[in-house]
């Protein structure tokens, strides 16, 4: 009797629970469940401007992605390298200032909001300025190298627009970089610092042995969180070059756009969307096992 | 001009600027009507005032300020004042009005009672629109629309978008310059050439080189060559075709410009179009510093802040450049896009050694009242209202709302001098300009409205963008971009695409 009472009081904690849980299950259906699943469903049909219905087409998005989308791919390798490239000097230029200000320096409170304001600012509207300050016949910048009968072509050669996107994202969300690792920083341990003044370690010694390596979890997880931001480039890019000159510029993300909202070949463009998530995924789980085998093991 | 034309548009203007009086009740309370006060019609200030639409409420979905989105606010107030209705007008980029109002379209919801957008939207968006009633189809303010603006708006006979706006692309050249005794001279020195309106794209070439960066107009800067949409995906198609039009709209072949309706093949790889593609390259050499990321923003500054010799687009940077406030005004001319000495024959498959020269009645800025709206009557008074007389009047004096002549009576070059101070000669040769490309050509080309249009246009901005880059020949380009437009009718339907796009060859052809 004693025992069956005990049961029907665990089922009804266990009801209970799940009566608690539910309301948050339900917000993360709805918000993180039902995209992806209809994303998926909507990559299987040929909905567009024309056809705007769900009908099923199979995989043939993704056949005419893998067989017959060039630009996709190119697309991508163009995103792998303004990302990595971003985020590295983010990432170098972030530990940078955040060592300077991490010790008792003059202004320490000043130079640590300053470092922080570009982040603050909106990128769009951010992205405007840069491109008045980039415009090649009327910006500052060319009139700065006029001077010197210099009129590069920040925006409209291959190469250079490639350039000015990776500064002005740098100039962005180095602030991020800067934020985590400074953090990282004050709530290091006090005893190794001791330890290596101990033995007489200079800064470059103390550096390489103590905090770089304490500061590895902290680095890789910045590193990723911003190498995901920087993979879904879009703004700067969308403001700043359209994708051009050609589709020098042009990204992954730029490249869904165009073919989701511009060309509205939604079914498309859900296949693209679900292929790059799936090759995101993968990557950085890649990239976070090689990094811990760099950093923490040291391997 | 044709004489006949030249009599109606005089009577036309005759009627209008008796009408626009003096100062009158409604300009006291409405300014923006002040120099023509309020003009009688069916939707006019006094209409609009008898009409009760209190406790209804108009949700509008318009472009971003200024352009457009301006005068839809300012007349959406007016409206307001005068009716009572609640109006409540959401501003939208350019490049995301259509997919603003097609995802709720193919959703079957009706946020937005007025949608605006671009004419060329029509062949997608028609079955979600109200095609607009009888009585504002055969109104007078209709009535004085010139027959191309209607087409621009019809499908298969039927009105569906409100007229509100023109366009065509034209040339615009510094009148200064081409008419100038002392470079005429100088150019014919050098070049052994007449300097005068370009008559062809060779030309305008060869001019564009001479004047490409040295002092011309002594303001101490340099100046540049040519100013032209070539930022990708920004508009810059719409350029490309104006420079194609002279070299593969041959008026002796009918049946298709970007396609051959026939077999819907495309044509946009044919000799034609590269020859045009191949002079674009070589553009890149004579626009300003940056000119290959210039969008149309940037060409508007450009010309019209006096830094190139010529431009071709819509009307924007003429009226920039024609406005109190600009450094230029009155120092430049319109002239038709300039032809060529040859055009391509796809039947015999040869080059035709003649002079050739086409206008490009390109798509402009429209409105339309969604299908799944339950405020149709109030929804078309509005639009109604926008484009009454006194509005019209006063709104294409206004350079930034992106409201261009698209009525008869706009062709009369006296409103320009009246209302804006242009020097008569220009305001002359603006108005006939316009109003030859309208009623005097018989080789139009109007843009391309078939199903899908975006996926056809993208391809093209790509594709030409690749070549402009160096990133492949004209050729190659193009041939990549009629491999992608194949594509794109095979998984539309051949038959689907051909079916409206033979409502577009049916005008171009009738001419």
């Amino acid at each position: 009797m004693g025992r069956s009472i005990n049961k029907g009081k665990r089922s009804m904690n266990f009801k209970h629970k799940y009566m608690f849980l539910l309301p948050g299950l339900l917000v993360l259906l709805a918000i993180l469940v039902f995209p992806i699943g209809f994303t998926v469903r909507l990559s299987l049909s040929s909905w567009d401007s024309f056809y705007p219905s769900l009908d099923f087409i199979g995989f043939e998005n993704y056949i005419r992605l893998f067989t017959d989308d060039s630009r996709f791919w190119e697309a991508f390798g163009r995103l792998s390298l303004l990302s990595l490239t971003t985020v590295f000097l983010q990432y170098i230029i972030g530990f940078s200032l955040a060592l300077l200000v991490w010790k008792e320096i003059r202004f320490q409170r000043l130079f640590r909001v300053l470092f922080l304001i570009p982040m603050m600012t909106t990128p769009v509207i951010m992205t405007v300025v840069w491109l008045t300050v980039f415009h090649e016949s009327l910006g500052p910048v060319n009139d700065f190298f006029s001077l010197f009968g210099m009129q590069p072509l920040w925006l409209s050669s291959e190469i250079l627009s490639k350039f000015t996107v990776i500064l002005v994202e740098v100039w962005q969300w180095t602030p991020f970089m800067f934020l985590l690792l400074l953090a990282g920083l004050l709530s290091l341990p006090k005893e190794p610092y001791l330890a290596a003044s101990i033995d007489g370690a200079g800064p470059v010694r103390t550096f390489i042995y103590v905090t770089f390596p304490l500061m590895a979890p902290i680095s890789i997880g910045a590193i990723i969180i911003r190498l995901i931001e920087a993979s879904k480039i879009m703004d700067t890019v969308y403001v700043l070059t359209s994708g051009g000159p050609g589709t020098s510029t042009e990204t992954s993300s730029f490249y869904i756009f165009i073919k989701g909202l511009r060309e509205f070949q939604f079914g498309y463009s859900a296949a693209l969307s679900i292929t790059y998530l799936i090759i995101m995924i993968i990557s950085f789980t890649v990239i976070a096992k090689i990094l811990v085998k760099l950093m923490v093991r040291g391997e | 001009m044709k004489i006949t034309s030249s009599v109606s548009l005089l009577a036309i203007g005759a009627v209008l600027l008796a009408g626009t009086a003096q100062a009158d009740k409604w300009s006291d309370q409405f300014p923006h009507i002040k120099n023509s006060g309020d003009i009688p019609g069916q939707c006019s200030y006094e209409s609009m005032s008898k009409k009760d639409y209190s406790g209804q409420k108009l949700t509008i979905n318009t472009h971003a300020v200024p352009v457009i989105g301006e005068p839809t606010a300012l007349h959406a107030e007016q409206f307001s004042a005068l009716t009572g209705a609640e109006v409540n007008v959401i501003h939208t980029p350019a490049g995301d009005l259509y997919s603003k109002a097609m995802i709720p379209f193919q959703s079957g919801q009706a946020p937005y009672d007025i949608v605006f957008g671009f004419s060329n939207f029509l062949r997608d968006w028609k079955q979600y629109l109200q095609p607009i009633p009888a009585k504002y189809v055969n109104m007078k303010q209709m009535q004085d629309v010139t027959q191309g603006h209607i087409d621009v708006n019809s499908w298969g006979g039927e009105m569906i978008q409100f007229p509100i706006d023109g366009d065509r692309h034209y040339l615009k050249y510094r009148k200064d310059v081409i008419d100038n005794p002392e470079y005429q001279a100088k150019y014919k020195a050098e070049t052994g050439n007449e300097l005068r309106i370009p008559q062809t794209w060779k030309e305008y070439a060869e001019m564009a080189e001479f004047f490409n960066g040295w002092d011309w107009d002594n303001d101490g800067e340099l100046e540049y060559g040519s100013a032209e949409v070539m930022k990708k995906d920004d508009l810059m198609y719409a350029a490309f075709f104006s420079r194609s039009v002279a070299y593969s709209k041959n008026p002796r072949v009918k049946g298709g410009f970007f396609f051959d309706l026939e077999t819907m093949e495309p044509l946009i790889n044919g000799p034609g179009f590269v020859a045009a593609l191949t002079d674009w390259v070589e553009a890149t050499k004579y626009v300003p510093p940056g000119g290959m990321n210039f969008g149309l923003g940037d060409e508007i500054n450009s010309f019209g802040g006096g830094q190139t010799l010529f431009s071709y687009s819509w009307d924007d940077a003429f009226v920039a450049a024609m406005q109190d406030d600009s450094p230029i005004k009155n120092k430049v001319g319109a002239a038709p896009l300039p032809g060529s000495d040859r055009v391509w024959n796809r039947l015999s498959g040869a080059w035709e050694d003649t002079y050739n020269q086409a206008p490009y009645i390109v798509w402009g800025w429209t409105a339309a009242v969604a299908k799944e709206s339950k405020n149709h009557d109030m929804a078309f008074d509005y639009l109604c209202f926008f484009a009454n007389d006194a509005n019209h009047q006063a709104d294409i004096a206004i350079g930034r709302f992106g409201v261009n002549p698209f009525r008869k009576s706009d062709f009369l070059p006296e409103i320009y001098v009246k209302n804006q101070g242009w020097d008569p000669e220009i305001a002359q040769q603006y108005s006939e300009t316009l109003l030859e490309m309208e009623e005097g050509s018989t080789n139009l080309v109007f843009p391309l409205r078939v199903p899908g249009v975006f996926q056809f246009n993208s391809a093209v901005a790509t594709g030409t963008a690749k070549a402009l880059a160096g990133q492949l020949s004209p050729q190659e380009a193009l041939d990549e971009v009629a491999v992608e437009w194949k594509k794109i009718v095979k998984r539309i339907g051949a038959d689907t695409v051909r079916e409206a796009y033979a409502i577009g060859v049916a005008l171009e052809d009738s001419e």
